[in-house]
């Protein structure tokens, strides 16, 4: 995405304004950012929670980590910031921003970054509780072939195709 | 489209009961999973039609799954802020979903599933917030509930999962287990002995925190406290209800030494001042929000205390709900302003407890 402004470079930085009860969200780059004076460190709201309090703590650690920069400010943003999750094109800056990630593939895209800031924040970045199998491509599939046979199985008794509904009926069986 | 309430089961309030354990101290119980659906961004970034498809699925999932059976699924983006408010009022819904916050208006694809005894907030700040409600201290029974629902949705609809960082949620302090484990307790005891401070500066240390009535952001009002576990990685959700468990037990421990305490040492005091709450209660012709909370609290220490005969804490529980501000619009048909709307809930107040104890208003 370009940035709004000049147009010429790319919008790594997210800026919403808040007028009048309506949100609006720019895109612009670092230098003109810099130039309109957005500053990259969120400032955290008195209502956020403890927890999301050190979240913002930690993410500004993680800015300094990354880059050359000790302050984290604009200028050369650290090279960390720029990387972009291949699925939601979301950045880190776009994280330190809003305190939320963009999609699933994020943890993926910043998972060094992330997990340090787990640690940090849980005490933990290892996952202890219940595990998870999505369901297979297969089941749903299948699932939907039971549930349509069965209707097709109900229209073929109504319309008294007895031959047609007792193959569907032995079709249903295997897959059941 | 205005909202019919009579639509959700139980309006949607059957936690109001007060059937559950230790109801006069611990008023809810309530477990929420935090899931997202895999291959769609998360609610903040995802565009308009992204949403919708997530809301498609869920649906269409919901229909199939025994937990959501009985279940009405309500267009939370639809509904008028009035509705939203009242939904928000009955603990149903977060400030967020119902675009309550100035920062975040109603998105498109806010929905919301009410059940039984279990719902699911759809498009919130995850795509799915799986909720189980319950009266009183009940978390074996919130947690099974819950569980089960998880289970049954998590077995057609692909939830975003990671094997080192567990279930990936929109914001870093809910990732892992995605759960955090309520309960709404009453201390006035602890808040009068002066005990509170310390109860509240060791939560931390254990691993929990707590905020006030209407959850995240809300202060604390009436002597409720919700508490809540604040880790949600790293421990299984076994080990985090436990603790939850452990804590509460302990705290409604400490609750009836204090009161104890307060009986023995001060006992006309309590009297009085339990007495003089129901009394304006009772007789008031005017009570701002703030005041109706702090006199429901000192006659629900009143009720506990056994000091005040014949009011049941279903009573109480129901007066904390309808006594809000869009439950009173509603009542009366029309927006209210906010000397009317003193008027209402005064009025309100009068007639349940006047009906109650079958005596004049």
């Amino acid at each position: 995405m370009l940035c709004e402004s000049c147009k010429e470079r790319e919008g790594t930085v997210t800026l919403t304004q808040v007028m009048g009860g309506a949100k609006r969200e720019m895109h612009l780059c670092e230098r003109c950012a810099a130039e309109r004076g957005v500053e990259q460190t969120p400032t955290p709201s008195p209502q956020i929670g403890e927890l999301l309090q050190k979240v913002q703590q930690q993410l500004s650690l993680v800015g300094a980590a990354g880059g050359e920069s000790a302050s984290g400010s604009s200028g050369a943003a650290p090279s960390r910031d720029q990387a972009r999750c291949a699925f939601c094109s979301a950045t880190l800056g776009d994280f330190r921003a809003s305190g939320r990630l963009g999609c699933a593939h994020c943890y993926g895209a910043f998972e060094s970054s992330l997990r340090e800031l787990l640690r940090r924040v849980h005490g933990s970045s290892r996952h202890a509780g219940q595990r998870y199998d999505p369901p297979q491509p297969d089941d749903l599939q299948r699932r939907s072939t039971v549930v349509e046979l069965r209707d097709r199985l109900r229209q073929a008794i109504e319309s008294e195709q007895f031959e047609l509904a007792a193959d569907i009926r032995d079709r249903l069986r295997v897959l059941e | 489209m205005s909202l019919d309430l009579s639509l959700l089961p139980d309006g949607g309030v059957s936690w109001l009961d007060a059937s559950g354990d230790h109801a006069d101290i611990v008023l809810s119980t309530r477990i929420r999973l935090a899931r997202n659906v895999e291959g769609f961004a998360f609610t903040g970034r995802a565009r308009d039609g992204e949403r919708l498809r997530v809301l498609a699925q869920v649906r269409e999932a919901g229909r199939h799954v025994p937990s959501l059976s009985a279940g009405v699924l309500l267009r939370v983006d639809e509904l008028p802020s009035s509705d939203r408010l009242l939904l928000h009022e009955r603990h149903l819904v977060s400030k967020e979903l119902a675009g309550l916050d100035a920062q975040h208006p109603v998105r498109s694809g806010a929905a919301l599933y009410v059940g039984d005894d279990v719902g699911v907030m759809i498009n919130e700040e995850d795509h799915l917030r799986l909720q189980s409600l319950r009266s009183g201290f009940a978390v074996p029974a919130a947690w099974g509930a819950v569980q089960r629902l998880d289970r049954e949705l998590g077995a057609r609809v692909p939830f975003a999962y990671h094997q080192e960082f567990g279930f990936l949620t929109a914001c870093p302090t809910n990732v892992g287990t995605g759960m955090r484990a309520s309960v709404l307790i009453h201390l006035p005891g602890l808040v009068l002995t002066k005990e509170m401070g310390k109860v509240l500066a060791g939560l931390q240390q254990m691993g929990l925190t707590y905020r006030g009535l209407y959850g995240e952001g809300s202060e604390v009002v009436g002597n409720f406290f919700q508490i809540s576990n604040q880790t949600t990685l790293g421990k299984s959700e076994d080990e985090l209800l436990a603790q939850l468990v452990d804590v509460v037990r302990k705290m409604i421990a400490s609750e009836e030494e204090a009161r104890r305490l307060l009986l023995k040492d001060a006992g006309y005091i309590i009297e009085d001042k339990v007495w003089r709450a129901y009394g304006t209660l009772r007789f008031a012709r005017s009570l701002t929000f703030d005041e109706a909370m702090n006199f429901l609290s000192g006659v629900r220490l009143g009720v506990g205390l056994k000091l005040i005969p014949g009011l049941s804490v279903y009573t109480l529980n129901k007066l904390l709900i309808f006594s809000q501000l869009a439950h009173l619009a509603h009542l009366e048909g029309r927006a209210l302003t906010e000397s009317e709307a003193s008027q209402a809930r005064a009025r309100y107040v009068r007639h349940a407890l006047a009906n109650e104890t079958g005596s004049p208003e």
